[in-house]
């Protein structure tokens, strides 16, 4: 083992990397999903309760089958079907997408902690390994941290990727963008825009549901326990916005954002003395200062963020 | 034997209040362009919306080539060969010209680079210039209305509905379209053109279908034979006559001045540019213009309702160039603006509520809104300017669009302004409709008043107003006396051509 010869600092820093890199997979994971369905036009807030529900979901089908892929996809379905009721009410019915996706977060939260009552402090837990890729993997440095990261992160990534692919180079793609830019364009050009919206919150759903199972399943020191998405879930909202709804610039935004939870974990480790609780407003401190740098930048350039968003679309309104 | 290329056949559709289509027909034959004429509010869109895939009609039957059809969607109505040119684009602003020709019908996996090369191939064969890698929303209004085109063209539209198309063009554009709509029906195809102008569809139009109020009054008629006042009788029916524009008094003072405007856009480009302008009391100065020339923003910042980057504008003497909208109605001015339900009235409002929305402050008893005195003030609006309405109490939505303007110029003129800014007051109105709003226009000029009217709509700016002033890309680039000046010579300077 080469951790023997490192000071303790050097330790801590290899934590704070490793740390960083999984608490990015974990919000990218959620902000890919809110992406999605932003650029096909539908706000949904509900990404915390969709993150509780795969994050209790995601547990127990991986303590119970002692398989982490299993407690991924249970998750990520558990977070898809809590999204159906928001892809009904707001496209279905064109309900109030802020109102609808706000009460999908306090459903979420509620249903999570009513089925996950009997696992709080359950010790059985379905572990993701770190991949071990050859030569890659015994860089020193770089080996440790980067490269010693569980399947979930190279998943996120390569969702990350296809999913920048199918908006961007795909026909489907060109008609998730329309019905969030322009819906009565999307459906003048023929494309189902109620179709493509639901399908759009149900997959964000899923995505945010799988970041849940892997805060369960993976997360360092954490198991199922009620909270335990302690507001990422509005983070990986946030997220969206400072990554002008482009997976690229998320997911630079996610390490950013993922390297402030670190910080806020790790930060003892080397030494330092710091309230944990003035710690824990850190992320959401940040999340403010992003929002006002962007408003700001917004009021002398032509906004990023999809034109018709957050509006219910009726075709036979005149 | 050949079917036609469309039969609409009865064609009913009711909208709560209104009934649009009573039982219209339409034939169109291939290889020809037909003329859907008719008065705003004859049904025309909406008969065509039924074509098109966009409404259901709740009677009557739907006939491509032959084959009855019934489409629950635009995209039914596509994949039979049917394309439709909205008034209003469907265009996303975002995306490139390629992009927004191929959505709806594009390659599973879209290159950029192909369908660039692909979109200008298309539009090189139909005698067009488009940029295809250009972002939509740097496009004038005439290019975008190209990519509307080239839209049904790229998905082989065999019939090919064009809803006001020249709207947005300047007379000599207009003309030059219609050398490109002879080449779309040479191969066989279908132009179906609705227009209310008729210069224009004598000038391009094989034959002619007439609606008024929902119904076919005239079917498939050969423009060749046919008497042109005939075909406007039918589209109008019975009308007053135009106001007189014959003035009593000379212009007075300077009402309003506007002195080196600069307005920038949302997007940060430059909407008007530098305009400097002044109107007199008993005077009627129009703007000219196609639009989306920076007309919408100079209003607005002489409204107050945006910010200009650089200049002056004072009403009645009064420098209001930073005043809030409520100050500058105070000085005097009133404002019609473009937009009736959106920025000039509240749609699910009551109309008395609409009526009192400028003078509410002065409808007080003690802190509080007198409802009685609200009530009074605004069924005096009512009467006096002849607003149709049901019940004070029920949503302004439920009127029609001529009785929106007469509430709404109502409300404006009440208060008996010194400055009148108008913007598209007679648009989208019948002809009764139309013919009241001038009037009360030219009463107003009569009495003293200083009026700036946007219009586009030549023959009106020329018919009312004293001076006409041309706006091109955000710049007045001339003047013209009305009572000596020419169509040709006004859409010259609309093209951008020096005068």
């Amino acid at each position: 083992m080469i951790l023997a010869d490192i000071t303790i600092s050097e330790a801590a820093a290899i934590g704070l990397v490793i740390a960083t890199i999984q608490f990015a997979t974990l919000l990218y994971l959620a902000a890919l999903g809110e992406t999605i369905a932003e650029r096909a036009g539908v706000l949904n807030l509900g990404v915390e309760g969709m993150m509780a529900v795969g994050a209790v979901t995601g547990y127990i089908a991986g303590a119970v089958s002692g398989s982490p892929w299993i407690g991924l996809l249970v998750g990520a379905l558990g977070g898809a079907l809590l999204a159906s009721i928001h892809a009904f009410v707001a496209v279905g019915l064109g309900a109030d997408q802020v109102v609808s996706g706000l009460a999908l977060t306090i459903l979420g939260l509620g249903l999570a902690d009513y089925i996950g009552a009997d696992y709080t402090g359950d010790s059985r837990r379905a572990w993701f390994a770190d991949v071990d890729i050859p030569v890659l993997t015994d860089i020193p440095w770089v080996g440790e941290t980067i490269f010693a990261a569980t399947p979930v992160t190279y998943l996120a990534a390569l969702l990350g990727v296809s999913t920048w692919f199918v908006l961007n180079r795909t026909a489907i793609g060109l008609g998730i963008r329309a019905a969030g830019e322009s819906a009565s364009t999307a459906d003048a050009a023929g494309h189902s825009v109620a179709r493509i919206r639901a399908g759009a919150v149900v997959v964000g759903g899923a995505f945010a549901g799988m970041s849940g199972a892997y805060l369960t399943n993976t997360l360092v020191g954490t198991s199922w326990s009620q909270g335990v998405t302690a507001g990422r879930g509005w983070i990986a909202v946030a997220l969206v916005i400072f990554g002008a709804w482009r997976p690229g610039r998320v997911a630079l935004g996610a390490l950013l954002f993922g390297f402030t939870l670190a910080l806020q974990l790790r930060l003892s480790g080397f030494g330092i003395d710091f309230s944990p609780i003035l710690m824990s407003m850190a992320p959401f401190l940040m999340t403010i200062i992003v929002l006002i740098f962007i408003s700001y930048r917004a009021r002398n350039k032509p906004s990023p963020a999809p034109a018709a968003i957050g509006i219910p679309y009726r075709r036979e309104e005149r | 034997m050949s079917h036609p290329a469309v039969e609409l056949d009865g064609i009913w559709k009711r909208f709560p209040g209104v009934i649009a289509n009573a039982g219209a027909s339409l034939t169109v034959r291939p290889g020809t362009v037909h003329a859907v004429l008719g008065e705003n509010g004859a049904g025309k869109t909406t008969l065509m919306n039924c074509l098109a895939g966009v409404y259901r009609p709740d009677e009557g039957a739907v006939r491509v080539h032959g084959v009855e059809q019934r489409f629950s969607a635009p995209a039914d109505a596509i994949a039979a060969g049917i394309g439709m040119v909205h008034q209003e684009f469907r265009l996303v602003d975002t995306f490139t010209v390629a992009e927004n020709v191929v959505l709806g019908a594009a390659p599973r996996v879209v290159s950029q680079r192909a369908i660039a090369g692909e979109v200008a191939d298309l539009a090189q064969r139909f005698g067009f210039e488009a940029d295809p890698a250009r972002p939509v929303w740097q496009l004038s209004m005439g290019e975008r209305q190209r990519v509307e085109i080239l839209k049904a063209l790229w998905r082989n539209a065999q019939v090919l509905i064009l809803d006001e198309p020249t709207a947005v063009l300047t007379p000599q554009e207009a003309v030059e379209f219609g050398n490109v709509l002879r080449r779309m029906v040479e191969d066989g195809r279908a132009v179906i053109f609705i227009s209310h102008k008729l210069d224009e569809v004598t000038s391009f139009c094989d034959e002619a279908t007439v609606l008024r109020w929902g119904e076919t009054v005239a079917a498939g008629v050969a423009i060749a034979d046919v008497d042109v006042t005939e075909l406007a009788a039918l589209m109008v029916g019975e009308v007053e006559a135009a106001p007189s524009p014959d003035r009593m008094t000379e212009p007075g003072d300077v009402a309003m001045s506007v002195k080196d405007l600069t307005v920038d856009d949302a997007r940060g480009l430059v909407a008007v540019d530098d305009v400097s302008l002044e109107v007199r009391a008993g005077e009627i100065v129009g703007i000219a213009g196609v639009a989306g020339n920076g007309q919408r923003a100079l209003t607005d910042a002489i409204a107050g309702l945006e910010s200009p980057r650089t200049g002056a504008i004072s009403v009645m003497g009064i420098d209001v160039s930073d005043a809030p909208p409520q100050k500058r109605f105070a000085a005097g001015l009133a404002y019609v603006p473009e937009d009736r339900l959106g920025v000039g009235l509240a749609p699910k409002l009551p109309v008395a509520e609409n009526a009192v929305m400028r003078a509410y402050r002065t409808l007080r008893r003690g802190p509080l809104l007198s409802w009685r005195a609200a009530r009074e003030y605004s069924e005096q609006i009512v009467e006096r300017f002849e607003v149709k309405v049901g019940r004070m109490d029920l949503p302004l939505a439920s009127l029609s669009g001529g009785n929106l303007q007469r509430l709404l110029l109502g409300r404006e003129l009440t208060s008996g302004p010194d400055v009148i800014v108008a913007s598209q007051p007679t648009r989208g109105l019948d002809v009764a409709g139309v013919r009241a709003i001038q009037r009360l226009l030219l009463e107003q000029r009569d009495g003293g008043t200083a009026v700036l009217m946007v219009s586009e709509d030549l023959d009106e700016l020329l018919s009312l107003a004293d001076r006409i002033l041309v706006m091109v890309e955000g710049r007045i680039v001339g003047e013209f006396d009305a009572h000596s000046a020419t169509r040709t010579e006004i859409g010259e300077a609309m093209m951008g051509a020096p005068s």
